[in-house]
C-alpha cells in the first residue's frame, strides 16, 4: 500500500509526545503542559484529516495497513477504521485535550501526569484501530496501566483502594478475555477480527470450537457459551454492565477530574466498542441464545443505576451512576440487534436505527459526561474540595454563567431535544422498540429517573437561597468560558444537525446490519 | 405554493433569534432585550395573520386544504431497502392557522403587559429571553407537520416552563414547583415518546400529511386499525392512548394535574401565557392534531373508538374534579389554575364527544378570557403589594375600576354568561356534543362542572372586588415583599423611590397603562369571539373541518339547540346566584372569618381545600417509593454487589495467605531441612576429597589389594 500510514502515525504522535514529556524536568511544568496539549491537538488535527478523507459512502474498513508480523502464529500488524472506529478516534481526540485542560492546575509531578495521559491516548488510538487480536490486546492493556497510575498517584483520599479495585477488576476481565481468545486461536488458528467475524457469521466458529476443544462430554453449545462469556466478561467490566460495575463509582469519584473525564469519556467506550467490533460479529449465535438474560442486565443497568444515582450525595458519584445508566442504552441497542428477525426491510430499518443510535449515544455521552465532570471539577476547585450535593445552594445568583453552561450540559444528559443527547436515545428507542418491546418500555423508566436526579442537582446546587458561605464564589473567567464554549457548542450542533455524524457512520451501520441479517 | 407556506418557518424562528440574542444581551440592556422580544413577536403575529388569510382563501372547498413543506433532517439505515430518511416539516392548515394567530396575539399582549409587570425585576432581560424561547417553541409546535418535530418543540416548551416557573429561583418553593412541573409532565412525555416510536415503527413515517403517505392519512390508518395488540386492543388505540398520556401530563389532566397549581409560583405573565393560554393547551392541540388516529376504528367495531372514550372520560372527570377544588381555594392564582385544569378537561370532553372543532373552539376562547383573568389577577396582585390571598382583598372595584371592568368580562366569559360572551357559546357547543354521545353521564357531569365554574368565579369576584376592603396585608406577603424587593411595585401609581412615604403603604392602586391596555384588548376578544362559532353562524367549525358554513338564525330556534341553551343558561345563572347569595350578599368584614361553605359543611370543605389530598397521596406513595427505591439500590450496590466483590477479594487474599503459610511452614522448612541434610552429606563426602595424595594412594593400594583378593577368591571358587 502506498498511502501514508496515517493510523500508525496517529498512534505514534501521543506515544512520542509522551516520551518527550516524561524526559522533562519537574520544574518545566509549563513546557510539559503546553507540549502535551500541542501533541493532543496535533492528534485532533490528524483525526480531522482522516474524517475529511474518509469515504462516508462506504462501510468498509479504510486507511488499512497490513504487515506480516509473526506469520507462524497468525499475528499480523493490521489496522484500519470504519465509521465506528473513526467516530471513536474523533471522540478520543476531542476528550483528551479537554481532559488536559481540566488538569491544568495539577502541580505535582506535572511531566509524568501529562505523559501518562498521552500514553493513555496512544493506547486508545491503538485499541480503536487494531484489527488483529494480538496487538489490539496490547493496546487495550496499555491504556489500563496509565489510568491506574493516574488514579493512584493524583487521586482523592481513597485513591489507593479505588485504583487497586479498578485495576484488578479490569485485569480479571482482561484475563477472561485473553483466555477466550486463546481458546479461539487454538481451535481456528486465527487472530484476525474480520476473518473470525466471517466464521462467526456462517456458524463455522461454533463447530470449530467443539471439534478442536471437545472437553468432557460438553457439546458445542455450552462450550461456545463458556468461551463467549469469557470475552463478554472482559467487555462487560469495562463498560460497565450491571453487576460488574462496582469498581466504577469509587474510581470515578477518587480519580482527579481530568482522569475521570478520560475514564467516562473514552475508556468506557472501549467496552461498548468491544461489544460492537468483537462480540456482536464473532458471537452472534451465542448472544442470541442468551438474549433474555442480557436484556435484563441492560434494563437493570439502566433503571438500577439511575435510581442509585438519586441516593448519592457526592456530585461525582451521582454522575458516575448516571454514566452507567447512559451506557445501558447503548447495550440495550446492541442486544436488540442480536434478535433474529429474518431479512425484511422493517427489521433491517429498526436495526440500523438502533445501531446508529448506539454510535451517536457513545459519542454524545463521551462529550456530555466529560463536560459534566469538568464542571464538577471547577466547582470543587472553587469550593476548596467540596462537591457534595448539599454543600451548595443558590449558586446561580453568584455564578450565572457557570450555571447556564452546566445547565446546558445537564439538560443534554437528560436528553432534551435540541441538544445532542436526544437524537441518540431516540434512535436507540426507535430501533429497540419493535425488536425487544418490553425491555425498551421498561427502560423509559430510566429516562424518568434521570430527569429526577438531574433536576435535583439543579435544585440543590443552583437554586434556592444562596448559601452565604459561597457568596464570594467567582463565576467562570473569560478564559474558562472560551475553553468550555467549544464543548457546549458541539452539544448544540450535534443536537440540531446530527447528520454531521450520522452521514459518516450510516454506511458502516448498514453494512453491519446487512452482514447480520438472519 | 404560496410564499407564506414556504416561509412559514420564519414564524417560530423570529422569536428564536430574539431569544438567542437575548441570551447574550447584558442584564443592564433592558430596553434592548424587551425591544427584541416584542418586535420579533409583532413580526410573528403579522406573518401569522398572513398565514391565516392564506388558509382562509383555501377554505370552503369541501375538504381541508393542507399545505406542507418537508425537509430532510437525517438519514439512518439502508436507502435501498426502505425510505429511512427522517424528514421533518411544517403544515399550514386551518388548525395551525387558528393556533398561530391565537398564540402570537396572546403572546404579544402578554409580552407588552410584562413590560410593566416585570419592570423592576433585576433579571428583566433574561425574562424576555425565556419568553421568546417559549414563544418560538410553541409556534413551532403549532406548525409542526411531524410528530417528532412536535415532540421536540413540546419538550422545549416544557423546558421554558421549567425555567419560568423557577424564574425566582431563590425561593425554594419556586425551585421545587419548577422541578415538580418538569418531572410530572415528563412522566406523560415518556409515554408519548413510546407512542411515537411505536407509530414510527408501524407506519415508517412520522409526517402527519405527506401526499397520502403520512401517518394520519388513509393508508397508514388502515394498516394500524387492521392490527391488534396482545391485549386485544387495536394498535391505533394503543398508540392513541400513549400519545394521550403526553397530553394528560402537559394539559394537567387527572391524575397528572398536580403540577399546574404549583406552577403559579412563576411570575403572573408566565402563568397567563404558559400555564393558561398556550402551553397547557398544547395537550388539547396534540389530541386535535392526531384526531384521525384517535378516531380510527375498524369497520363494524365499537361505535366510539376506545381512545376517544378515554379522552372523554378523563376530560369530564378532570373538569368536575378540578372545579370542585377551585371552590375552596383562597389564593387568587390557584383558583384560576384549578379553573384552567377544569376548562382543559372541558376541551378534552369536547374533543372526545364532538371532534376537533368543538374542542378547539373552547381552546381558542378560553385562551383569551383566561389570559385576561390571569393578567387581571396580576394587576390585582401588583396593586395589592404581592398579596395573593383573596380573603385579604375586597372592595377593589372602586380602587381599580379598569381592572375590575375587564376582570368582570373575563369572569362572565369563563362562567358562560349567555349570548355576548364567548365562553357561553364554546361551552354550549361542548355540552351539546356530550348530550349526543353514547352515554349520558358525561353530559350531566359537564353541567355540574359548568355550575361549579360559575359558582367559584362569583365567589372569587365577590371576595376580591366587592364588599369592603379587608386590606390587612398578610404576614406572608409582608415577608415576601421584604425579601424580594425586585417583585415589588409598579411604575405608574407609585413613584419609584421617595413617593412611598407620601402614599399609604397598603392602599391598592390601579396598574399602569402598559398593563391595562392588553387587558382591554383581551376583553374585547373575549366578547367578539362569540360571534364566530354560534349555531347561527358556525363559521369556526366550518373553517376547521373544511366544509362550508351552513347556519342561519333559524338554527338557534331548533328545539334541541334552544333547549340546551336555555338549560346551560339556567345552570350558569344558578351558579352565579348561589355564589352571590353566599358571598356577595353578606358583606365580609374580617379576613379570618370562615368561608360560608366551611360553616355549612366543614368536612367537605376541608377535603376540597386540601385538594382531595392528592399531593399527600403522591408524597406518600410515588415519592416515598422513589426515595426508598433509591436507597435500596444504593444499599444493594454497597453491601451486596460490592460485598460480593469484596468477599471475592477476601477469598483471593485468603488463598494467598494460605499459600504463604504453606510456603513458610511446610515448603520452606522442608526445603531448609533438605538443604541441611544435603550440607551434611556434602560435609561427609568432602572428607573423601581431602586433597592429600598419600591418602589417595593409600586408598588405591587398599582397593587394589581387595580387588586382587577378590579375583583370587573368585578363581579358586570356580
Amino acid at each position: 500500500m502506498n498511502a501514508p500510514p496515517l493510523l500508525t502515525l496517529l498512534t505514534f504522535i501521543p506515544a512520542v509526545g509522551a516520551l518527550a514529556v516524561i524526559g522533562l524536568a519537574q520544574e518545566q511544568k509549563r513546557l510539559a503542559r503546553w507540549l502535551s496539549l500541542g501533541c493532543s491537538l496535533l492528534a485532533l488535527g490528524l483525526t480531522l484529516v482522516l474524517w475529511h478523507y474518509f469515504d462516508s459512502a462506504s462501510g468498509d474498513l479504510q486507511f488499512q495497513e497490513r504487515h506480516s508480523w509473526v506469520p507462524t502464529l497468525g499475528v499480523e500488524y493490521r489496522v484500519g477504521v470504519d465509521g465506528l472506529g473513526l467516530l471513536m478516534l474523533l471522540l478520543s481526540a476531542v476528550v483528551v485535550p479537554m481532559a488536559m485542560l481540566a488538569s491544568w492546575n495539577i502541580e505535582e509531578r506535572v511531566p509524568i501526569y501529562f505523559a501518562l495521559v498521552l500514553f493513555l491516548q496512544a493506547g486508545l488510538f491503538g485499541t480503536f484501530t487494531a484489527l488483529n487480536f494480538f496487538h489490539w490486546f496490547i493496546f487495550w492493556e496499555l491504556s489500563l496501566i496509565p489510568a491506574f497510575f493516574l488514579i493512584k498517584l493524583w487521586g482523592g483520599p481513597l485513591r489507593s483502594s479505588a485504583a487497586t479495585q479498578f485495576f484488578l477488576y479490569t485485569m480479571a476481565g482482561s484475563v477472561a478475555l485473553l483466555l477466550a481468545f486463546l481458546a479461539i486461536y487454538l481451535s481456528t488458528g486465527k487472530f484476525d477480527f474480520t476473518e473470525l467475524a466471517d466464521m462467526g457469521r456462517n456458524g463455522t466458529l461454533t463447530s470449530a470450537l467443539s471439534a478442536e476443544l471437545g472437553w468432557r462430554s460438553l457439546n458445542s453449545r455450552p462450550l461456545s457459551l463458556i468461551i463467549f462469556s469469557g470475552a463478554f466478561l472482559g467487555f462487560a467490566v469495562k463498560v460497565p454492565l450491571f453487576p460488574f460495575h462496582t469498581w466504577l463509582p469509587p474510581a470515578y469519584a477518587e480519580a482527579p477530574t481530568g482522569t475521570t473525564m478520560l475514564l467516562t469519556g473514552v475508556m468506557s467506550k472501549m467496552g461498548v466498542y468491544g461489544f460492537l467490533r468483537i462480540l456482536l460479529p464473532i458471537f452472534p449465535e451465542q448472544m442470541h441464545w442468551i438474549l433474555t438474560p442480557l436484556l435484563w442486565l441492560a434494563v437493570i443497568s439502566i433503571v438500577f443505576s439511575a435510581s442509585a444515582a438519586f441516593a448519592q450525595r457526592d456530585l461525582k458519584r451521582v454522575l458516575a451512576y448516571s454514566s452507567i445508566n447512559h451506557l445501558g442504552y447503548c447495550l440495550l441497542g446492541i442486544f436488540a440487534l442480536a434478535k433474529f428477525t429474518g431479512i425484511d426491510a422493517a427489521s433491517a430499518t429498526a436495526k440500523s436505527a438502533a445501531l446508529n443510535g448506539v454510535f451517536l449515544q457513545m459519542f454524545n455521552h463521551g462529550l456530555t459526561a466529560s463536560a459534566l465532570f469538568w464542571f464538577v471539577g471547577l466547582l470543587e476547585q472553587r469550593s476548596g474540595g467540596l462537591r457534595g450535593l448539599d454543600d451548595f445552594g443558590g449558586l446561580r445568583k453568584v455564578m450565572p454563567a457557570f450555571c447556564g453552561m452546566m445547565g446546558v450540559a445537564l439538560f443534554s444528559s437528560l436528553g432534551l431535544p435540541g441538544l445532542n443527547g436526544f437524537v441518540g436515545e431516540f434512535l436507540v428507542f426507535r430501533g429497540a422498540f419493535p425488536l425487544v418491546t418490553w425491555a425498551t418500555a421498561l427502560s423509559t423508566l430510566g429516562l424518568l429517573l434521570t430527569a429526577v436526579f438531574i433536576l435535583t442537582i439543579l435544585q440543590r446546587v443552583f437554586h434556592g437561597p444562596l448559601n452565604q458561605a459561597w457568596s464570594k464564589m467567582p463565576d467562570l473567567t473569560l478564559k474558562e468560558r472560551l475553553i468550555l464554549l467549544p464543548a457546549i457548542a458541539l452539544m448544540f450542533v450535534l443536537g440540531i444537525y446530527p447528520q454531521l455524524v450520522l452521514g459518516v457512520i450510516n454506511s458502516t451501520v448498514v453494512q453491519m446490519v446487512r452482514e447480520r441479517t438472519f | 405554493m404560496d410564499w407564506i407556506v414556504q416561509w412559514l418557518w420564519l414564524i417560530p424562528v423570529l422569536p428564536l433569534v430574539a431569544a438567542a440574542l437575548g441570551a447574550v444581551v447584558k442584564q443592564r440592556q433592558r430596553r434592548l432585550a424587551a425591544f427584541l422580544a416584542i418586535s420579533s413577536m409583532a413580526l410573528a403575529l403579522t406573518l401569522s395573520c398572513v398565514a391565516f388569510v392564506n388558509a382562509l382563501q383555501h377554505s370552503g372547498q369541501g375538504s381541508v386544504v393542507r399545505q406542507t413543506v418537508d425537509f430532510f433532517w437525517f438519514q439512518f439505515g439502508d436507502t435501498q431497502m426502505s425510505d429511512t430518511a427522517l424528514r421533518l416539516g411544517w403544515v399550514l392548515d386551518p388548525l395551525a392557522a387558528v393556533m398561530l394567530v391565537m398564540v402570537s396575539l396572546v403572546g404579544l399582549l402578554i409580552f407588552i403587559y410584562s413590560l410593566g409587570y416585570m419592570a423592576h425585576d433585576e433579571n428583566f432581560a433574561r425574562f424576555f429571553c425565556f419568553l421568546s424561547l417559549f414563544a418560538s417553541a410553541m409556534l413551532g409546535l403549532v406548525i409542526a407537520n411531524s410528530l417528532l418535530l412536535l415532540f421536540i418543540c413540546w419538550e422545549i416548551v416544557g423546558l421554558t416552563s421549567y425555567l419560568l416557573i423557577g424564574f425566582w429561583y431563590h425561593k425554594p418553593s419556586a425551585a421545587a414547583a419548577a422541578k415538580k412541573a418538569f418531572i410530572t409532565t415528563r412522566l406523560g412525555d415518556l409515554a408519548l415518546l413510546l407512542g411515537i416510536v411505536w407509530l414510527y415503527s408501524q407506519t415508517g413515517t412520522l409526517l402527519f400529511y405527506d401526499g397520502g403517505h403520512g401517518c394520519l392519512e388513509q393508508s397508514a390508518l388502515a394498516k394500524l386499525v387492521a392490527q391488534t395488540t396482545g391485549l386485544g386492543m387495536g394498535v391505533s388505540t394503543g398508540i392513541g392512548l400513549l400519545i394521550f398520556c403526553g397530553a394528560i401530563g402537559k394539559s394537567g389532566q387527572v391524575p397528572l394535574h398536580v403540577w399546574l397549581p404549583d406552577a403559579m409560583e412563576g411570575p403572573t405573565p408566565v402563568s397567563a401565557l404558559i400555564h393558561a393560554a398556550t402551553m397547557v393547551a398544547a395537550g388539547v392541540f396534540l389530541v386535535a392534531r392526531v384526531y384521525p388516529l384517535m378516531a380510527a376504528h375498524p369497520v363494524g367495531g365499537a361505535a366510539v373508538p376506545g381512545a376517544l372514550q378515554v379522552v372523554t372520560w378523563v376530560g369530564v372527570i378532570t373538569a368536575v374534579f378540578a372545579a370542585s377544588i377551585a371552590v375552596a381555594q383562597t389564593d387568587i392564582k390557584r383558583i384560576l389554575a384549578y379553573s384552567t385544569v377544569s376548562q382543559l378537561g372541558f376541551m378534552m370532553l369536547g374533543l372526545g364527544t364532538g371532534g376537533v372543532a368543538v374542542g378547539m373552539f373552547h381552546l381558542i376562547t378560553h385562551a383569551f378570557f383566561k389570559a385576561l383573568l390571569f393578567l387581571g389577577a396580576g394587576s390585582v396582585i401588583h396593586g395589592c403589594r404581592d398579596e395573593q390571598d383573596i380573603r385579604r382583598m375586597g372592595g377593589l372595584r372602586k380602587l381599580m375600576p379598569l381592572t375590575f371592568a375587564t376582570y368582570a368580562v373575563g369572569m362572565l366569559a369563563l362562567s358562560g354568561f349567555p349570548l355576548i360572551f364567548s365562553g357561553f357559546w364554546s361551552k354550549d357547543e361542548i355540552l351539546h356534543a356530550a348530550h349526543g354521545w353514547s352515554t349520558p353521564a358525561p353530559f350531566y357531569l359537564g353541567c355540574c362542572g359548568a355550575l361549579l365554574t360559575a359558582f367559584y368565579m362569583t365567589r372569587q369576584v365577590c371576595y376580591v372586588f366587592l364588599g369592603e376592603s379587608k386590606a390587612g396585608v398578610s404576614p406572608a406577603a409582608e415577608a415576601r415583599a421584604a425579601h424580594a424587593p425586585q417583585i415589588s411595585l409598579s411604575v405608574g401609581a407609585l413613584p419609584p423611590d421617595g413617593g412611598q412615604a407620601g402614599c399609604l403603604p397598603h392602599s391598592p392602586h390601579e396598574s399602569p397603562p402598559v398593563m391595562i391596555i392588553p387587558l382591554f384588548v383581551l376583553a374585547a376578544f373575549s366578547m367578539l369571539l362569540s360571534f364566530i362559532g354560534t349555531p347561527a353562524w358556525p363559521w369556526f367549525q366550518g373553517f376547521l373541518s373544511g366544509g362550508s358554513t351552513t347556519g342561519g338564525l333559524g338554527k338557534l330556534l331548533d328545539p334541541q339547540v334552544l333547549g340546551l341553551m336555555v338549560l346551560s343558561s339556567v345552570v350558569v345563572f344558578s351558579g352565579l346566584g348561589l355564589g352571590w347569595w353566599l358571598y356577595g350578599r353578606p358583606s365580609m368584614r374580617n379576613a379570618d372569618q370562615p368561608d360560608a361553605l366551611e360553616r355549612f359543611q366543614p368536612d367537605i370543605f376541608a377535603l376540597l381545600k386540601r385538594k382531595y389530598y392528592v399531593d399527600e397521596i403522591y408524597e406518600g406513595s410515588v415519592i416515598r417509593f422513589n426515595t426508598w427505591g433509591a436507597r435500596v439500590c444504593d444499599w444493594l450496590d454497597f453491601w451486596v454487589w460490592n460485598g460480593v466483590v469484596q468477599l471475592l477479594s477476601l477469598l483471593v487474599v485468603g488463598c494467598a495467605w494460605l499459600n504463604r503459610s504453606f510456603d513458610e511452614y511446610v515448603v520452606n522448612p522442608g526445603f531448609d531441612e533438605g538443604c541441611r541434610r544435603l550440607t551434611k552429606g556434602g560435609a561427609l563426602m568432602s572428607r573423601f576429597q581431602s586433597g592429600r595424595v598419600q591418602t589417595y594412594l593409600r586408598i588405591v593400594g587398599v582397593a587394589l589389594t581387595v580387588l586382587v583378593l577378590f579375583l583370587i577368591w573368585g578363581c579358586t571358587a570356580s
